[in-house]
């Protein structure tokens, strides 16, 4: 492939920190690429790698046949986005945009500068001060500032984080129209995994220096890869098991003296200890005096917390060997919520459970808890 | 709810006068003029009104003597006088100023920028350091350096040994001499200046130079220097504003061939008794200072500095 962008074992340490931590992966020429983690999992440190802005202490980046490890920044054909735009303040809008290719000594840019500046809608903006544009202008002329010299890969590290909510949309949208129109490879880090899955073509989330799982953004939240992935990417009810046979192409799984069943097709361990994992929003609610569906998987459980949303409620309940469980309940008709302390039935299809290895020893206790959302950012 | 939006307003609500409102108002506007009133009256005190009257005393009839009294006039021509006489002096002033203010910047600026962006931890003992030499005074300071810099001296010794630097070289009375103490004076007054404008210096903004193509040099006249330029300016002026009005360096490391404007003032004050022509002096450097200040800071584009 002409210029994919690879990382060979990269590994960063500051002092005895290791913050990216053997890191192998290969972007794909003209792809939307997501590094999705919390803050301090080193995805930003990996791109800054890229940009050349960090050395790795050992590893090496290629760009298609082109080694960037070793390269100055300014020698990379790479260019960023920065977290708070880091825009020239002593400069207009149209020379913060021309900057990048007049360092490379071309004389006329106007043409350039006025196309880009066109393309993210700034037009009329060219000869303002950064200081007085707004958040989300100032965004856009970072944006600009980067594309305009058509950088082979363009580095974002969280270029929405600083906008609020109805803008950050805006901006994605606008974002992924430009990777289109334009066809750069774009590594977008963000600890957003709303954003992410949004935009992005291919996620890796990152985990302590390391990517815990790679691909696309169903994939990612349909079938995840580990117990840290099925709680960072939205939420996820994980019940310790155990494997105890097998009907046809579904594994038999048992649970706190409950017979469940789950596809084998998805499951990452078929033997031993396992994680039985389902999604709150898959897992529906049977009121009090109704039996769930005959196939379905079914937990017993008293409600100890609803919480209307207006599309939806997402209920809490215990079960009865005192694990919590949630379930995100579609408003589709108009009837109340039910209140806390009633007793309920939960089931859902045997074909909408994913199975997780478990080391053993994990999850004789309840199921670890992983914070789904750990800055609260995400709406 | 009309209640509540009376309440909101402030205009009835119970237990608050109707008067306290413009009260306060009132106060508010007049806070500024509050706030300014020490400083302005020192300075109408110490430096408005002896300014008056060292306007007068340059028009004086020069006729006249400290034990006779002076006539107050229009004798415009002691500024004549002051130029014929001592233009070498004024012009000596601005040079040796001038010189001393470009060595400054170019010791100071290096230096700023380590203690800013690369000194980490050190930072605040290598301010420290730099404030040191205020300690003691400046008298004292000065003549130190007539000590290290004399025909006798360590330095002077060494000089001469080596080769190419003949036997009757020296330093002490020398124009490089003054324009030395100068330096070494005034560079406190350059670097603070430059270092709290290259501290708030984004590191940021460095890195995306760097992103975008520019080489280190090309990242320092593109981004850094003008980002410093508040600094710059404040800096050359703390230094070249005193230094042109200096007279101890000049009087110390110096000899009368080094005499610097001030020196003529203060002998014309204080020997010579000559207070029509020390005025005059006075204030033709004050407008020589005024006037390269004003052309500086126009070419420099930043007067908000000033």
């Amino acid at each position: 492939m002409a210029s994919d962008l690879v990382l060979n074992d990269v590994t960063k340490r500051f002092g005895t920190f290791t913050a990216v931590d053997d890191l192998s992966v290969t972007v794909p020429q003209g792809s939307f690429f997501a590094l999705l983690g919390a803050s301090g999992c080193g995805k930003t440190t990996t791109l800054r790698t890229v940009a050349g802005l960090e050395e790795p202490t050992s590893g090496s980046i290629w760009l298609g046949e082109q080694e960037l490890t070793g390269l100055r920044p300014y020698k990379r054909p790479v260019n960023t986005v920065f977290q708070n735009y880091a825009l020239f303040p002593h400069m207009s809008v149209r020379d913060n945009v021309a900057f990048g290719l007049r360092r490379r000594g071309m004389k006329d840019v106007a043409a350039q500068v006025g196309d880009m500046l066109d393309l993210v809608q700034l037009g009329g903006f060219a000869d303002r001060k950064p200081a007085e544009l707004s958040g989300g202008q100032q965004q856009r002329v970072a944006l600009a500032r980067a594309l305009v010299n058509q950088p082979q890969v363009l580095l974002l590290d969280e270029p929405l984080g600083a906008l609020d909510l109805k803008l950050r949309r805006q901006m994605q949208i606008e974002l992924k129209r430009i990777q289109t129109e334009v066809g750069i490879t774009f590594l977008h880090v963000t600890h957003d995994q709303e954003e992410a899955m949004w935009m992005a073509d291919t996620v890796a989330v990152m985990n302590a220096g390391r990517i815990e799982q790679l691909g696309p953004p169903t994939e990612i939240y349909e079938f995840p890869a580990s117990p840290f992935v099925s709680n960072f990417l939205g939420q996820s009810n994980l019940f310790a098991a155990e494997v105890v046979g097998k009907s046809g192409d579904d594994l038999q799984l048992s649970a706190y003296g409950e017979r469940f069943a789950a596809p084998a097709a998805r499951a990452r361990a078929t033997a031993g200890h396992v994680w039985l994992g389902v999604r709150p929003e898959k897992v529906r609610l049977t009121e009090p005096g109704q039996q769930p569906p005959a196939d379905h998987n079914w937990v017993r459980g008293v409600l100890t917390d609803t919480c209307y949303a207006g599309v939806s409620t997402e209920y809490l309940l215990k079960t009865p060997w005192g694990q919590e469980m949630s379930v995100f309940s579609a408003n589709q008709s108009a009837g109340e919520p039910l209140t806390p302390g009633t007793e309920v039935v939960v089931h859902w299809y045997p074909s909408h459970s994913f199975v997780l290895q478990r080391p053993d020893g994990h999850g004789e206790q309840p199921a670890p808890q992983y914070a789904a959302d750990p800055l609260g950012v995400a709406p | 709810m009309t209640a509540l939006i009376g309440t909101a307003s402030g205009g009835a609500a119970p237990g608050t006068p109707p008067e306290a409102a413009p009260v306060a108002r009132n106060r508010r506007r007049w806070s500024p003029y509050l706030l300014l009133l020490p400083g302005g009256l020192w300075l109408l005190l110490f430096f408005v009104l002896p300014s008056v009257q060292l306007a007068g005393t340059s028009l004086y009839d020069r006729s006249g003597s400290l034990e006779t009294g002076y006539q107050q006039g229009f004798a415009f021509s002691n500024y004549l006088d002051a130029i014929q006489a001592y233009w070498p002096h004024l012009l000596r002033s601005a040079v040796y100023a001038g010189i001393a203010t470009v060595i400054c910047l170019v010791i100071g600026y290096p230096l700023a920028y380590a203690i800013a962006q690369k000194a980490g931890r050190w930072r605040n003992l290598m301010l420290v350091c730099v404030i040191a030499p205020f300690f003691t005074t400046f008298l004292v300071r000065t003549l130190a350096w007539k000590s290290i810099l004399s025909d006798n001296g360590a330095l002077v010794e060494f000089l001469r040994g080596l080769p190419l630097i003949g036997d009757d070289f020296r330093l002490l009375a020398t124009p490089a001499a003054v324009i030395c103490g100068l330096v070494y004076n005034f560079l406190p007054f350059m670097v603070l200046p430059l270092y709290a404008s290259l501290e708030r210096l984004d590191g940021r903004l460095l890195e995306a130079s760097r992103d975008l193509y520019a080489t280190p040099v090309q990242t320092f006249r593109k981004v850094t220097l003008p980002l410093s330029m508040p600094g710059v300016v404040a800096g050359t002026l703390l230094t070249f504003i005193p230094a042109a009005g200096d007279y101890i360096n000049a009087e110390l490391l110096g000899t009368p061939n080094q005499y610097m404007i001030g020196n003529v003032i203060d002998s014309s004050f204080l020997v010579r008794l000559d207070y029509p022509l020390a005025a005059a002096l006075s204030f033709l450097l004050m407008a020589t200072i005024l006037i390269m200040v004003f052309a500086y800071v126009r070419r420099a584009g930043s007067e908000e500095v000033v």
